[in-house]
């Protein structure tokens, strides 16, 4: 089944920072249960944005959500100090987000990740930058995939993230990553793709309609997860068809369970 | 009298043959190079930022129309000479220490080019001290400086922190964008100016370095 995680708790949006600057337990509390109620699987949570505040507000976010997740956390932070305080303050077996091929990130994640149990989300991006071609993605992804092997992290329990790039700035944008995630996936049929949508449609007009029809292509490439807001039921609906339409749904139950709760409408 | 309109309205149509006919008649009823490029190309550039900015162009109109711009260029330059190809203001833009990210830096520098500014594109992950060699190297007017990631927000101010320390502050205006950064945060670290979108960095790069 599709793996949605949840994007909404970050404190780079600003109801999320003000809530967390107010210690608005409340507010947290009822988005975490709202995403968890619309599907969520993970609930990515991103304490990042008030510079010098990472720290405590990670623990009082963690604090607050744990309690009530009913879903593992994927814990959001480039700094190995955060995860590690994270690490220890979760129940479910969380996911990390990230690890890349980024020199400094590389090295500061590698000894973190080391004998630990956890999913891992994978960048596809190096010092040279983003990747300029599908197999580009390609050897990034398989560097990751080995690298991380080596600490103990089973193929199954990585996430790659391809790295989608805005189709306005180059018509083959689109093409090149789901090129690469078929790619992937035939070389690694375990491992699982992950990563967010909406730059697909960055500087173009009614940009949802672009990201909830990318979604349903890159599903058929091999995508199983994304970092997306739970709460745009629009997308959500159409992940649960496409997942219908490409075999995961047996008897189309979950189809159909979403269009008797009103989650599915033509 | 030429009709620079024709030549504005091709331009903002991303009508790169119609442009191109437009310009090499002009050239052969003897109109001034220079006349051509300011008044028709980097004029109609203008509205295509401002029609960007307000949301009635998108990117890839955008880069038409630059590429339509561009190879009207390469027909003007054998006729532009010294007074007519006057090099506009120097700017420099890169992204700060830390980040990978270009391609609104880049949209952003295409659309300073295509607004006759002299753009000096530096490239991503550039430190403090780069951006102050840069500024010193090509006499810059304006620096242009960009992040997408709230973990590399805190460059932009270390940045802003070596131009003042380079005693070249008052020297150089300095612009900060990506997705991540607010008006709220240039004041915050000092900056002169922020932009939400390509259009409008490049005017207010203009007008700054005016």
């Amino acid at each position: 089944m599709f793996e949605v995680i949840g994007e909404r708790i970050n404190t780079s949006r600003k109801l999320v920072q003000a809530a967390v600057a107010d210690r608005d337990a409340d507010y947290i509390i009822d988005d975490v249960k709202k995403q968890q109620d619309a599907g969520a699987t993970y609930i990515d949570v991103n304490a990042g944005a008030r510079i010098g505040h990472e720290e405590e507000d990670m623990k009082w976010l963690l604090d607050t959500i744990q309690p009530i997740a009913t879903v593992p956390l994927t814990l959001d932070s480039p700094d190995p100090a955060i995860l590690e305080m994270a690490f220890a303050m979760v129940e479910k077996t969380p996911m990390i987000n990230s690890i890349s091929l980024e020199k400094e990130r590389f090295d500061a994640m590698m000894p973190f990740l080391d004998g630990k149990d956890c999913k891992v989300i994978a960048l596809c991006m190096d010092d040279a930058g983003m990747p300029s071609s599908s197999d580009d993605i390609l050897g990034r992804a398989k560097t990751l995939v080995a690298e991380l092997n080596k600490i103990g992290i089973g193929t199954a329990n990585i996430y790659v993230d391809p790295l989608v790039q805005p189709i306005s700035t180059d018509s083959s944008k689109g093409v090149m990553v789901l090129d690469a995630v078929r790619a992937i996936k035939a070389e690694f049929p375990e491992v699982h793709i992950t990563g967010g949508l909406s730059n697909i449609s960055y500087g173009l007009p009614q940009r949802h309609i672009i990201n909830r029809t990318f979604v349903t292509l890159m599903m058929d490439a091999g995508m199983d997860s994304a970092i997306i807001d739970p709460l745009d039921s629009k997308i959500m609906a159409s992940i649960r068809t496409a997942d219908m339409l490409l075999g995961h749904d047996q008897f189309c139950m979950n189809y159909l369970k979403g269009t008797r709760d009103g989650s599915i409408v033509s | 009298m030429t009709d620079f309109n024709a030549m504005t309205e091709a331009l903002v149509a991303c009508d790169a043959v119609k442009l191109t006919d437009l310009v090499n008649s002009a050239l052969a009823a003897d109109v001034p190079a220079g006349d051509i490029l300011n008044n028709g190309l980097i004029a109609g550039m203008d509205i295509v930022g401002e029609k960007m900015e307000s949301g009635d162009m998108f990117i890839p109109e955008v880069l038409m129309a630059a590429q339509a711009m561009g190879a009207c260029v390469e027909i003007l330059k054998p006729h532009l000479g010294e007074d007519g190809a006057a090099a506009g203001a120097s700017v420099i833009i890169g992204t700060v220490k830390g980040d990978l990210h270009d391609i609104g830096k880049n949209l952003v520098a295409m659309m300073m080019e295509s607004a006759g500014l002299t753009v000096h594109n530096l490239g991503v992950d550039i430190a403090p001290e780069n951006f102050v060699e840069e500024i010193k190297a090509k006499s810059a007017k304006v620096v242009c400086l960009s992040a997408l990631l709230t973990t590399t927000m805190p460059a932009m101010k270390q940045t802003v922190d070596a131009i003042v320390e380079a005693g070249l502050r008052d020297e150089v205006k300095i612009l900060v964008g990506g997705a991540p950064v607010t008006q709220a945060f240039a004041d915050e670290i000092g900056a002169d100016g922020f932009a939400a979108d390509a259009g409008s960095a490049s005017k207010l790069a203009k007008k700054l370095a005016a």
